[in-house]
């Protein structure tokens, strides 16, 4: 099945007929004029190494130590968002929804992979697989836990199906003993998977580390 | 048109093993971002549009596309429309002979910074509509059963189950038609469904929102 496919590639082998097929289309588009080798790599260049789940983290921060900056964000998300200067494909209608005691946001594509590019970056393999799009909507809970992500049995989940142009990005809870810190430390608080929704920001004490 | 992409509460899919957050990397081999970035540039030439490379990927055998990963589907996706549009021949992408370096039409492959500027402007996808929405926020609204053979955002699981208008969010493209190359306005809205409702009394506490497009819904006989 598909859940353990993309762990598949990461040893060394001779190229396979994937790779093959691959370098030959982009020969073709190549010399057919259709793609530029230069604009290719600085596309990869782009997703792979400038925007990412930093973005996101920026934002979460900001709102949580800056009230006016959250009150444009909670009214237009798109706007203030570009105000840091994060904009452009796949976040032209950017939305945030903001986590509370007894609401908890999570965020999925069932239909494909929509995610909010210009604050995350590229969604990890597991948004895009099979497991999480089918359960995400029917069994969210559990998903949390396969997260090692338990809530308040009081709290409601709602998880948002990203099924238009509509870009949701989760604003987690401030976590506590966070009082006096800067935005610059409490960024360090805000995984990208907090942003998804299937986990909370990490405490104090796990600042940087994942959550299992 | 019900395909393998059609995910949402699926049995039996297995479990979601996610790697550790800081240890994964973009992409998991180099063909992945090669056909990421191939998938973009040649977007930029304009002959297609988000709704169409969607169906392209989607218009596989169910099983196929479920046993894929998931850049074996953009490339899949990407092949069909290189060939529908006829930007290249199935001679040319097949057999690799008989390349021709002109394409009939004039496509001009954008430089770097044209690239840049296509991926920070994005594309919007609201319209202007001198109509009225249908529907206020409150309504109760029937998602239809879908009569489409093609392409549409109406999520399987929804379809027969009754939702509340939670908000309208203007007039944006719709899908349906989008991905037949007619560019048309339909009013979206975002709709929320109890978990009861979709998935049955155990599901207490969930509620779905999911945006969905004025054809796709009814109003609610009470």
């Amino acid at each position: 099945m598909s859940h353990d496919h993309h762990h598949d590639h990461d040893h060394t082998e001779p190229p396979s007929d994937l790779e093959l097929r691959v370098k030959a289309l982009e020969s073709l588009l190549v010399e057919k004029g259709l793609v530029n080798s230069e604009t290719l790599n600085s596309i990869i260049e782009t997703y792979e190494h400038k925007v990412g789940p930093r973005n996101g983290a920026h934002v979460v921060a900001k709102a949580w130590t800056d009230p006016e900056f959250k009150q444009v964000l909670m009214d237009d998300a798109t706007e203030a968002v570009a105000s840091l200067g994060y904009c452009g494909r796949q976040g032209e209608h950017l939305e945030v929804v903001e986590n509370t005691n007894d609401k908890h946001n999570l965020v999925v594509c069932t239909l494909c992979s929509c995610y909010p590019w210009t604050v995350l970056g590229l969604p990890p393999a597991w948004y895009k697989s099979a497991p999480y799009r089918s359960r995400a909507v029917s069994d969210p809970r559990a998903v949390l836990k396969e997260f090692g992500t338990q809530l308040d049995k009081k709290s409601t989940i709602r998880t948002w199906d990203s099924t238009s142009e509509m870009r949701y990005l989760v604003l987690p809870q401030r976590p506590a003993g966070t009082e006096n810190w800067s935005e610059q430390d409490l960024q360090q608080l805000v995984s990208r998977n907090s942003m998804i929704g299937v986990e909370l920001a990490r405490s104090p004490e796990h600042k940087g580390e994942d959550s299992k | 048109m019900k395909g393998g992409h059609d995910l949402g509460g699926q049995l039996e899919m297995g479990p979601i093993n996610p790697e550790p957050e800081s240890q994964e990397p973009v992409f998991h081999a180099d063909w992945e971002r090669r056909v990421f970035s191939l998938t973009l540039a040649t977007g930029m030439l304009g002959k297609w549009n988000i709704d169409e490379s969607r169906h392209a990927r989607e218009r596989q055998d169910p099983l196929a596309y479920v046993q894929n990963s998931y850049y074996e589907n953009w490339l899949e996706g990407l092949e069909k429309l290189l060939l529908e549009k006829g930007l290249v021949d199935a001679e040319e992408l097949i057999l690799a002979t008989n390349i021709s370096s002109q394409t009939t039409e004039s496509l001009s492959a954008p430089n770097p910074e044209v690239a840049q500027k296509i991926l920070r402007s994005g594309v919007l996808s609201t319209m202007e509509t001198d109509s009225e929405a249908l529907f206020c926020i409150g309504d109760s609204v029937l998602v239809k059963a879908s009569e489409t053979a093609g392409h549409t955002r109406a999520p399987k699981y929804t379809q027969g189950v009754i939702g509340i208008v939670a908000a309208q969010l203007g007039c944006h493209s719709f899908p349906d038609s989008n991905a037949q190359g007619v560019h048309e306005g339909k009013y979206l809205y975002r709709i929320i469904f109890g978990g009861c409702d979709l998935w049955g009394s155990h599901s207490v506490d969930t509620e779905v929102l999911v945006d969905l497009w004025e054809p796709y819904l009814e109003v609610a006989a009470n």
